[in-house]
């Protein structure tokens, strides 16, 4: 019952993106036609509260719930982010979703966005399978 | 309640978004990124013998109710807190879409490209499996996506999170103006 709390979290989350209108297909390819602030905003806007959080976190010097001292995990660079930064960016105007809405699409009713999720799974694990071989 | 029924403006949706990175430290210590779940759910469904899948997924499951909490929220928003209306895009988005084929404009996703009628024709093949395909590698590829960069990444000041967002942009960009009209144009129309 430890995970509870993540899935509450991820209830949260889920209301947050469907009323948010991120999760739509037409919202995305407004966004990248750029006949709407309202993508950027949410994105931009989101990033800032996160940013002020994290710092408040760091300059109370707060713990998590279960006394650990927070850490951020470092992302290193590699060539996979502006490679597989593109494929992704590619498939996000094709399919209208980032991971997290293709969930939430599933939810909102459109069970056929099932298949764009298992889909999304064979090329994770397709990566998987050949990471050795590309370029990072 | 009228509220909550209406779509929420960006200055509000956005910064609830961003509150999930503190929530998601204070409450168990861990980093928003969602694309890790599709790792997990082949490192518990089709491991093989792959190194990339050989791990103890099961300390990260964590991920894996969160988003199974994404599921359930929207669910609950359709039955509860939507208003049914639609997306109040710019008129030019519709016009431009309509001249590709597109013409159900009343609900989150296009019901006429999104329905399973198309599960196994082109449209299918271009919109669910190979976009579909696309966003599972690249995000592995990248080492995250929108939530895991663009949102954990960048406002944690890591650079490489700022490149990939930069190149999620533009790829979008790319599919957006250049590929994704006469393959539309082709199927839909």
């Amino acid at each position: 019952m430890k995970n509870l709390k993540f899935g509450i979290a991820g209830i949260l989350f889920g209301i947050i993106l469907v009323k948010a209108e991120v999760i739509s297909w037409f919202r995305i390819q407004e966004m990248f036609r750029l006949e709407s602030f309202h993508m950027y905003g949410v994105i931009g806007s989101a990033i800032f509260t996160a940013m002020l959080g994290v710092l408040l976190i760091r300059k109370m010097g707060w713990r998590s719930m279960s006394g650990e001292e927070i850490v951020v995990r470092k992302k290193p660079f590699t060539k996979g982010n502006v490679i597989g930064g593109l494929i992704f960016g590619l498939g996000w105007a094709i399919t209208g979703a980032c991971p997290g809405p293709i969930f939430a699409q599933i939810g909102s009713g459109f069970t056929v966005v099932f298949i764009t999720l298992l889909s999304a799974i064979a090329g994770t694990w397709a990566y998987g399978k050949w990471k050795d071989r590309l370029p990072h | 309640m009228n509220f909550l029924k209406s779509p929420w403006p960006w200055y509000v949706a956005g910064p609830l978004i961003g509150l999930s990175v503190p929530l998601l430290m204070l409450i168990g210590n861990k980093a928003l990124g969602i694309s890790s779940s599709l790792r997990h759910i082949c490192a518990a469904c089709l491991p093989g013998k792959i190194p990339f899948f050989q791990y103890d997924w099961k300390k990260e499951s964590w991920n894996l109710w969160f988003v199974g909490g994404i599921a359930l929220g929207a669910l609950l928003v359709l039955l509860f807190l939507g208003n049914g209306e639609p997306v109040a895009l710019n008129p030019s988005t519709i016009a431009a879409l309509r001249a590709n084929g597109v013409q159900e404009f009343d609900e989150i996703l296009p019901g006429d490209i999104f329905n399973w009628g198309n599960a196994f024709n082109g449209v299918g093949l271009l919109f669910f499996v190979a976009g579909g395909f696309l966003v599972g590698f690249g995000t592995r590829y990248a080492g995250g996506c929108t939530s895991g960069h663009s949102i954990y990444g960048i406002s944690t000041l890591q650079w490489p999170s700022l490149v990939a967002t930069i190149c999620f942009m533009a790829g979008g960009f790319a599919m957006t103006h250049l590929i994704l009209p006469p393959l539309m144009r082709w199927l839909l129309l």
